[in-house]
């Protein structure tokens, strides 16, 4: 038989695939930022992410209409709770996007060149990462979900060793502190998104196997 | 939270067990080998599709099913481990112990007080002190006292459908029963005398074993610790009801409750 409350469902899931697209576009094009230097882009970019919070607004009400107006059960209640996380997780990517945006302007790379590529590496994962969670999303498909989650560690550890790599610089060369700094943030920005899509990843595997795996549960 | 292995040793889990239990009308199979067990002290809900067996079941619990021509019944339901279908059992005295409150509340016609001392009453009990005692009781169990205490040679059907509804719960519980069967006993009722049923029953099951008939499924969620989905005179799954409600087993149960049924 077919509900009426479909209908909402579908139109729930084509907002935040919406939401996805706009936020996956933003983080892109942020990181093609922190390679060219393009200030215009940038200030896209940051312009740009108005339109992802009010999108994020309107998904909110369309959730809270869902549980007011419907009193979802089992799977249909999976789906709208999982929509309110990755809403939220989407909208907070979006923030990153946009700070990543804000360091392309002035960040400098002399003198940091080994670092900057290790944090190129990292953008490809974490770029690879929130599309394998949006995909798994809109194809409820739990093993995209559980091939983000396998990328975290990685990510971590690139953090991690970034950071490292960087400070030793900064000790031996002054000139490089404030350059430094900037790098740190972008690769703390990226790491953070890392685990936005991770959250995503496990919400795309609650919702399709009502499992919870978050904090390395069930996995 | 009130869990099985909590109760004295001397007493069962269960309250009651049905055992392979078919229910004929006639040619017609109402229920399939039903088996399932009760436990005491809690909240059951029955769900399921116009037709699925799931009153059928719930009357079989005091062989309310015996007054229905034609029926037959295979298998075994036990009450407190004895089986009430067992040749010589007192129908009468089974039907005290598992009381039933119906869908559309039905007071007899005489004042307030003597619908809930009419059991006791016919029981043999004439002493009036104690009746006043039960009926005050009965009616305070059933979150009417202080509504009626005032008012009660007033005729039972001069009472709110909500309030009658209490006044049935009332009767049944002056002959002291242990298990209470309710069969969508909120259905004509409106939100606000639903509202005041459904915190009555969270009360009884701290004394009384509840089986709960309801087509509300929001109802079964809100007030059952169990709950069973019946189809076409199968048990299709029994689960807690938090399980059943958010992850159940069976595609038949997640289809029903989702609204995707047909």
């Amino acid at each position: 038989m077919e509900r009426h409350f479909d209908k909402d469902l579908q139109a729930l899931k084509d907002n935040l695939v919406r939401m996805g697209s706009l936020v996956e576009d933003a983080l892109i094009r942020s990181l093609d930022c922190i390679h060219s230097g393009n200030r215009e882009a940038a200030t896209a970019v940051i312009e740009g992410d108005h339109g992802i919070n009010s999108l994020e607004v309107r998904i909110d009400d369309q959730i809270i209409d869902l549980l007011a107006l419907n009193q979802p059960v089992a799977s249909d209640l999976r789906l709208i709770l999982a929509a309110q996380k990755i809403n939220n997780d989407l909208e907070r990517i979006g923030d990153h996007a946009v700070n990543l945006a804000e360091s392309s302007i002035v960040l400098k790379t002399e003198g940091l060149e080994a670092s900057f590529k290790m944090v190129m590496a990292m953008s490809e994962t974490v770029r690879r990462m929130v599309r394998q969670a949006l995909d798994g999303f809109i194809h409820s498909d739990p093993s995209l979900g559980r091939a983000v989650l396998n990328q975290d560690d990685l990510i971590d550890d690139l953090n991690r060793k970034v950071f490292a790599d960087v400070m030793t610089t900064m000790k031996s060369q002054p000139s490089a502190i404030e350059s430094g700094v900037e790098l740190i943030r972008v690769s703390r920005n990226l790491e953070r998104v890392a685990d936005l899509a991770t959250n995503i990843a496990e919400e795309v595997i609650f919702i399709a196997q009502a499992k919870i795996v978050k904090h390395g549960l069930g996995l | 939270m009130n869990h099985p292995l909590n109760h004295p040793l001397n007493q069962p889990t269960y309250k009651i067990e049905a055992r392979d239990l078919n229910i004929f009308y006639g040619q017609k199979q109402a229920l399939n080998g039903i088996s399932m067990s009760i436990e005491r002290n809690r909240v059951t809900a029955l769900i399921g599709p116009s037709g699925c067996g799931k009153s059928t079941f719930l009357r079989a619990l005091n062989r309310m099913n015996d007054l229905i021509d034609g029926v037959r019944v295979e298998g075994a339901v036990t009450v407190d481990g004895r089986n009430i279908y067992a040749p010589g059992t007192d129908v009468v005295e089974l039907r005290k112990n598992v009381g039933m409150i119906f869908q559309k509340s039905n007071p007899f016609p005489k004042s307030i007080y003597e619908n809930v001392a009419y059991g006791p009453r016919i029981n043999g009990l004439r002493d009036a002190k104690t009746l006043d005692e039960i009926v005050e009781k009965s009616l305070r169990q059933a979150a009417l006292w202080e509504e009626v205490k005032n008012d009660l040679a007033k005729s039972g059907l001069s009472l709110s459908g909500g309030q009658q509804q209490r006044l049935c719960i009332a009767r049944a519980l002056a002959v002291s029963p242990e298990v209470l069967l309710m069969d969508e006993p909120a259905s004509a009722l409106d939100p606000l005398a639903t509202a005041k049923i459904e915190e009555l029953i969270h009360v009884l099951k701290q004394q009384y074993t509840i089986v709960i008939v309801t087509h509300n499924m929001q109802q079964a969620a809100r007030v059952s610790d169990k709950t069973a989905f019946f189809y076409i005179g199968e048990l299709i799954e029994f689960n807690d009801t938090h399980v059943l409600f958010t992850t159940p087993g069976k595609k038949q149960t997640e289809d029903y409750i989702t609204g995707r049924f047909g």
